[in-house]
């Protein structure tokens, strides 16, 4: 649990974060949501003391992060951001295994752990290991750069815009690779972006930032639903607002239970833009649904839009 | 490149040895002045390097970022004073030898180490800095493995502007009792026999291009394996 207490930072009399408070449960997805300049970057780097808070408190667990030693703080904590910042003259298993060796692993236990997070990141260890930053593609840094963050297999994960930077379909890759990730670890992440398809398809819990301050903290459905400002209705966007909440909510909460139908059938914990997306180039009006493989009912297009 | 500093250095060393069988100059060993004179310049050029590598370090570092046009300007003053004037107001408070030299070659060649460390440790990516810090290594971790490393190619040019330069005006100390490569230059000019000033030029021109070559493949070898 991290519990932000009243956080302010100000630049040259600028407050960057002005009196923000939220909590973060173990195991949630927090994306902090926002335009440029809303304090969103500040706030993630308060946590782990890369920017210090100029009033208020952050716990991480209990502890005051402005009590514990900083290295230790860091170390046990995962950091990726935008620009990777992988270090250009290390290898990629130098690069991964840059905090185990600051906390003083064995040699084996390392390398057995950068093998682990290469395979992990369906990166070919053999192939990988050995190679310098400058020899991968965009999407193969960025994955380095989020597996050198998982390294030492911290309970919580800080990411800074990290899939800003690189191509619309590598990124959909890298989202789907951190969803699954979450999703098998229970790790805590917090995660800044300003694209709110990003937010709405990874979050649990999505804090939007307003000039520093809390606008809204809600679940994804929640903020499309119930909107809590012109702000935030303004900043999810009303266009195509029937799409995003197609994609936050999931075909299980639609499904009818039972029923079979013919074709391939569609995932239960897909989001229904994927089945309406299937019925559109299938002209198909009902699709089953599956669940460990087996078809568990179906879907019809008026569910959709109950 | 390689068999270039390899004959360049084969054919110095033989210069240095085969030279006295001309009868020329006859007064010091070439190996002597020659010794003599990569001393000085080493002595000067470690020392250069040592300030300004760390006065490069102190300014790029947030509490010391306000020194940094003094010491640019410094640096550039260190420069743009003639060596000769160095030496002549050396050498009151140091006496003849090699010492006044030490000194002209130390503030001449402060400038283009200090200038190339600072825009060395200034390529180093903001990001790369950032994830290092937030991945919990220390100031000095982060100096000595990342900043130090990647900005190493750029350092060592500077070091080696100085070091060649300092080699050819190392010779203007024998005016003031530093044996150096330049010792038959002056004693040539003052009895006016060319063949000492020949000997002389030719022996500093050559060990100026050697140890150029060596720094051009010291170089190549810290460059790191990426350009980004």
């Amino acid at each position: 649990m991290i519990e932000i207490d009243r956080v302010s930072k100000a630049y040259e009399g600028r407050a960057v974060v002005d009196d923000l408070s939220l909590a973060v449960p173990n195991g949630a997805f927090c994306v902090l949501l926002g335009p440029s300049g809303c304090g969103k970057s500040t706030t993630l780097r308060m946590i782990n003391r890369l920017v210090a808070a100029d009033s208020g408190t952050i716990h991480i667990d209990g502890e005051d992060v402005a009590a514990l030693p900083v290295a230790a703080l860091r170390r046990r904590i995962g950091y990726a951001i935008q620009s990777t910042g992988l270090f250009p003259h290390w290898r990629v298993e130098d690069n991964i295994a840059t905090v185990p060796r600051l906390l003083g692993w064995p040699r084996d236990k390392v390398e057995a752990r950068v093998v682990e997070l290469l395979a992990l990141f369906r990166l070919d260890p053999e192939t990988y290991r050995r190679k310098y930053p400058h020899e991968l593609s965009g999407g193969e840094q960025q994955r380095v750069g989020v597996a050198r963050a998982l390294a030492s297999d911290p309970d919580l994960l800080l990411m800074d815009e990290p899939f800003a930077a690189v191509d619309p379909i590598t990124r959909d890759a890298l989202q789907g690779e951190i969803a699954r990730i979450h999703k098998a670890t229970g790790k805590t992440i917090v995660f800044v972006t300003h694209d709110i398809e990003e937010a709405l398809r990874l979050a649990t819990d999505i804090a939007i930032l307003d000039r520093g301050r809390l606008a809204q903290f809600a679940a994804p459905l929640d903020l499309l639903e119930h909107p809590a400002s012109d702000f935030v209705r303004e900043f999810v966007g009303t266009q195509g607002i029937g799409l995003k909440l197609l994609s936050v909510r999931t075909v299980r909460d639609r499904m009818r239970p039972g029923e079979t139908a013919e074709g391939e059938p569609v995932a239960a914990d897909a989001p229904l833009r994927d089945a309406l997306s299937l019925m559109t180039s299938r002209h198909a009006t009902v699709l089953p649904v599956a669940e460990d493989g087996r078809v568990v009912g179906t879907i019809a297009l008026a569910d959709l839009v109950r | 490149m390689k068999s270039a500093a390899l004959w360049l250095g084969v054919l110095f060393a033989a210069l240095l040895f085969g030279m006295p069988s001309l009868h020329l100059y006859e007064r010091d060993s070439f190996v002597a002045l020659f010794l003599s004179h990569a001393g000085i310049v080493a002595v000067a050029m470690v020392a250069a390097s040592i300030v300004g590598i760390a006065a490069a370090v102190f300014v790029t570092r947030p509490a010391g970022r306000d020194f940094r046009t003094i010491a640019d300007t410094l640096a550039t003053i260190g420069q743009t004073f003639p060596p000769a004037a160095v030496l002549a107001l050396a050498v009151p408070a140091l006496g003849f030898g090699p010492r006044p030299t030490i000194v002209a070659l130390f503030l001449y060649g402060l400038l283009p180490i200090l200038g190339n460390a600072i825009a060395g440790l200034e390529t180093v990516p903001a990001s790369v800095r950032d994830a290092a810090a937030g991945m919990g290594m220390s100031a000095w971790r982060i100096l000595t493995r990342v900043e130090l490393p990647l900005a190493a190619p750029v350092i060592l040019a500077g070091i080696r502007v100085a070091v060649t330069i300092g080699i050819g005006t190392a010779t203007i100390g024998s005016t003031v009792g530093a044996l150096t490569l330049g010792t038959p230059i002056f004693d040539g000019i003052g009895g006016n026999k060319m063949g000492f000033v020949v000997q002389g030029a030719v022996l500093v021109a050559l060990f100026a291009i050697v140890t150029d070559l060596a720094f051009e493949r010291l170089e190549a070898r810290l460059r790191p394996p990426s350009s980004r």
